[in-house]
């Protein structure tokens, strides 16, 4: 591909549409589960923990009491682990209370094939056996490959295949925002499988 | 007898001229000779006409390791390296410590022609380092042994040394030493330095061979005898034989082609390959031992071609054996190491690859100059081709060639061996 | 990176995603369920040609924990003693469609040779080899020495005893200074190899000297065979000079720990009192290895071969 086609992204949602939907989804998952008490927040990494910090911030603001919030890493449970090479883990961070009989709400930035979620869920299966589990994504962008959905969506995006979804976040990106471009064709780029677009940005390590 | 006439080759590179064999001498040397009828044309413009290579240190494996190389196998790949005479180590099995099995050696190589073979005596019953051999039976055998060598092993018992020394006195014998301290050398697997404290190779360090160099120069001047230094590998090695031969000491001493040009640095692979007695030492090693060759400290080049089969090599470094080949390699790595570098002529590399190991195992009709009445013991080399190294191409039975993949200057173009072609075209003639 | 051979082989980026890797992975201790599917479907072969139960099953664990296939092929004895070389070991493993080897040898080397031989395809992991190295061993101690110290970076670690023949000691001096620390060696000048020029560490003869300056010590295993071949006279006069009892542990500074590969000489190297003080993080580090080898294996052999041969060190 020639320099020439790189694509400008687009501002899809801002720092203030993204903080709004924000706020909905606390109010939509206190309201879902008759307040914080049986809710922990496990965000997946990168981002999905940033979001799961920031949906926690909101809950203890509207209840006064914080929600048990911490981080999952799927890597190990994706299906696509032995077509790549080895990455570099992230952070899995039980809450102290464990999952055990909770409502375990998994926070990510984009819904995309949903295999991410699916290597989710067996990670949970792996940790605990919670009482329910819900989804919370801020964006979804459709294309799903397996029969998962979100209970709470932030903005639903209707995309092409060939476009990219990227979810800024100003503690990892300096500012908010969710852009949209078309992709840029890598000769890096696995054609077979196609996962969520925020992971793409994290397979740098090669080992 | 065929005649052949090499033409316009370079004598001992030095002035050009035709040479004339026939009937198994050299019968003209000179510009413009007359030709014989039928006689066979031999190019040799821009070549090099040398002396018949002589070897003091091959191992031929027969009697008893046939798989790793037999007598036939280990002259055609001698005459491959311009060798038309080469002196066999007594480590075979049963060992040459008697003189039927010397008597069996010599016989086999004057059966398979391609090179004289002059079996070497072991000094110790069966190499034991316990009991002297019948060395006068070896010496008055067919064979007429002169040098003998328990090579592999050390001659450590000082007292023994000495016995050796003093008892070959009676028919000018010559003992070649191979200076191992054993004590200092328990397991070792590399030169001692900072590379075997990195690899975790137990470390062979170089006064183990000089503090028995030293001692046999010693010995030997106190009971006046003939004493070669096998192999020498060391930087300190060179300056005690340089010093000893100041004072007037008798001493020869020998390097391999593969001191003067291979360092420990290859052990880094871990290839079984470079594994060999006495192990590659360090770059200012090879630096002396060229220096020393080329002043006269050390008095020969010797090839310690020591061929071994592939399981053998093709394993652990701790389980592989010890040696390498080199016949065929010889006189290229010794253009490389010693012409190119402009520290030796080639009258130079006649001197050390033929007169002289000739002279030290005392066989007449070898190391003789190019000269009109000389026996037609004859090497031609092209110094001009570089050729890569291909184990599988050996005219040895085995592969462990230190120089695999290596590209290396001059080829061996044709061998006489008493007027008759061993290696014409730089192929065996049969 | 294809293979682990030596600790040397190891950037500091490569060392720290190790350390890191492993620091997730002692998590999962905690988790009812101790088992990772990162490795399924493949197949882990240790090859031992020494006896060493610890290592083995470390690593056999650690396999496990990734969901492997683990074989345990004991070849005792080598090519010398008449038993199957290491050649057709290697090609029989190949046929088994080993992906990963991990291999302890008494020949120094030997691992790099079934690395390099072409005979297998699979990564090898050098699980000791010889006197010449022992990397996953060198990971567990940074590892478990970073746990307590915090980053390596400027910290003085004190390697004491048998490094002329230890395996542990080249592979922890290696990662040592990659991960930034000052390390120095300590013993008896026959049991340092002659020459240390290339090391990047410091030397002293003198024990009492240096453990003032050290935040961590690691105590090496002497072999009592030693004393045979003249590298020191008794065990008495080397536990005097060399041992850490707890006389010497009082001249460490507050914070320092002391560690011990295993097994141990109680009384020669290291006396009962110091090893169970404390300051002893000797059983942390068998933990910790179980982590480590985690690491390693998951980072070696989770992704595609096609991949990771382009990386390959």
């Amino acid at each position: 591909m020639s320099p020439a086609s790189v694509p400008v992204p687009r501002t899809v949602l801002d720092a203030s549409d993204i903080s709004r939907a924000l706020t909905r989804i606390a109010h939509e998952i206190l309201e879902r589960n008759r307040g914080a008490d049986p809710v922990v927040l496990l965000g997946i990494p990168t981002r999905g923990v940033g979001l799961a910090t920031r949906i926690s911030e909101r809950i203890a603001a509207v209840e006064g009491q914080s929600v048990p919030t911490g981080s999952l890493d799927v890597t190990m449970y994706r299906d696509d682990i032995g077509l790549k090479p080895a990455r570099a883990l992230e952070h899995t961070d039980i809450p102290p209370g464990g999952i055990d009989g909770k409502v375990v709400v998994l926070v990510d930035d984009v819904l995309f094939s949903g295999r991410t979620i699916r290597a989710a869920l067996d990670a949970i299966g792996d940790i605990g056996r919670p009482k329910a589990v819900q989804l919370a994504v801020l964006v979804d962008r459709g294309h799903r490959e397996l029969p998962i959905r979100a209970d709470y969506v932030g903005k639903n995006l209707p995309t092409s295949l060939v476009e990219r979804v990227t979810v800024h976040l100003t503690e990892y990106d300096g500012a908010d925002a969710v852009l949209i471009a078309d992709k840029t064709p890598l000769a890096s780029e696995q054609p077979r499988v196609r996962t969520n677009d925020s992971s793409d940005a994290r397979d740098g390590v090669r080992f | 007898m065929t005649a052949y006439l090499i033409t316009g080759a370079s004598i001992v590179g030095e002035g050009v001229a035709d040479l004339l064999i026939d009937n198994g001498e050299i019968v003209a040397i000179g510009n413009d000779l007359d030709r014989p009828e039928d006689v066979e044309i031999v190019d040799g413009n821009g070549k090099i006409a040398l002396p018949g290579l002589v070897d003091l240190h091959t191992h031929l494996r027969e009697p008893g390791r046939e798989d790793a190389e037999t007598v036939l196998t280990g002259t055609r790949a001698a005459a491959m390296g311009g060798f038309t005479a080469v002196f066999a180590m007594a480590n075979t099995d049963p060992v040459a410590d008697t003189a039927g099995v010397v008597e069996q050696v010599w016989r086999l190589g004057r059966e398979a022609g391609y090179a004289d073979v002059y079996p070497i005596g072991a000094v110790t019953v069966g190499r034991q380092g316990t009991q002297l051999a019948e060395l006068g039976a070896m010496a008055d055998s067919a064979a007429r042994v002169r040098v003998f060598s328990d090579d592999g092993d050390c001659v450590w018992d000082a007292a023994l040394m000495r016995r050796a020394l003093e008892y070959v006195k009676a028919f000018g014998g010559v003992i070649a030493q191979h200076a191992q301290e054993p004590r200092l050398t328990q397991g070792a697997q590399m030169n001692e330095g900072a590379l075997s404290g990195v690899l975790g190779l137990t470390g062979w360090p170089s006064v183990a061979e000089e503090s028995i160099i030293a001692r046999d120069i010693l010995l030997n001047a106190h009971v006046g005898s003939k004493l070669h230094i096998c192999h020498l590998s060391t930087k300190g090695s060179v300056e005690i034989v340089r010093a000893a031969k100041k004072r007037g000491l008798e001493v020869t001493a020998e390097v391999t082609p593969h001191h003067l040009l291979l360092t420990e640095d290859l052990l880094t692979s871990y290839n079984p390959v470079f594994k060999v007695n006495p192990p590659l030492r360090t770059k200012a090693d090879v630096e002396a031992v060229r220096e020393g060759l080329a002043d006269g400290t050390i008095d020969i080049v010797a090839t310690d071609h020591a061929p071994h089969p592939v399981e053998d090599k093709d394993c652990e470094w701790s389980a592989a054996a010890f040696g390498m080949t080199g016949l065929e390699t010889a006189l290229s790595v010794v253009q490389h190491a010693m012409i190119d570098t402009k520290l030796m002529t080639w009258a130079d590399l006649a001197d050390r690859m033929s007169y002289r190991p000739a002279a030290i195992g005392q066989i007449g009709e070898h190391g003789r100059p190019l000269e009109v009445g000389a026996p037609a013991n004859v090497t031609l080399v092209d110094p001009g081709v570089e050729r890569t190294v291909v184990p599988g191409e050996s005219a040895s039975l085995s592969r462990n060639t230190p120089f695999d993949g290596m590209k290396l200057p001059g080829q061996v173009v044709a061998t006489f061996l008493r007027g008759t072609p061993t290696v014409l075209d730089g192929k065996l003639t049969r | 990176m294809r293979h682990l051979l030596s600790a040397g082989d190891l950037s500091r980026d490569e060392a720290n995603l190790i350390l890191d890797t492993a620091e997730e992975m002692r998590s999962l201790a905690d988790r009812p369920i101790k088992k990772l599917p990162a490795l399924r479907g493949r197949t882990v072969v240790n090859l031992f040609f020494e006896d060493s139960t610890r290592t083995r099953i470390s690593f056999e664990a650690a396999a496990k924990r990734l969901s492997a296939d683990v074989i345990n092929f004991s070849a005792k004895g080598s090519s010398v003693s008449k038993g199957e070389s290491l050649k057709d070991t290697a090609l029989t493993l190949q046929a088994m469609g080993a992906d990963g080897v991990v291999c302890r040898h008494g020949s120094s080397g030997a691992p790099h040779l079934l690395a390099t031989s072409g005979w297998m395809t699979g990564s090898v992991v050098n699980a000791g080899d010889g006197t010449h190295e022992h990397p996953t061993q060198a990971l567990l101690d940074a590892f478990t020495m970073r746990r307590h110290l915090g980053s390596l970076d400027g910290r003085r670690i004190t390697i004491v005893g048998d490094v002329l023949h230890s395996r542990v000691a080249r592979s922890n001096v290696l990662l040592l200074a990659t991960l930034g620390a000052e390390v120095t060696v300590v013993a008896p000048p026959t049991l340092l190899p002659v020459d240390m020029s290339g090391w990047p560490c410091a030397t002293s003869y003198d024990l009492d000297a240096t453990l003032p300056k050290s935040d961590a010590v690691m105590m090496l295993r002497v072999q009592r065979e030693r004393m045979g071949e003249a590298f020191f006279p008794s065990a008495r006069e080397y536990t005097r000079r060399y041992g850490l009892d707890v006389h010497r542990m009082a001249q460490l500074p507050d914070e320092a720990i002391v560690l011990h590969p295993g097994p141990m000489n109680r009384g020669m190297e290291i006396s009962a009192e110091v090893a169970d003080s404390t300051r002893s993080v000797i059983v942390e580090q068998v933990t910790n290895g179980v982590a480590i080898r985690m690491a390693v294996l998951y980072l070696l052999l989770s992704g595609s071969n096609e991949t990771s041969e382009e990386s390959q060190a």
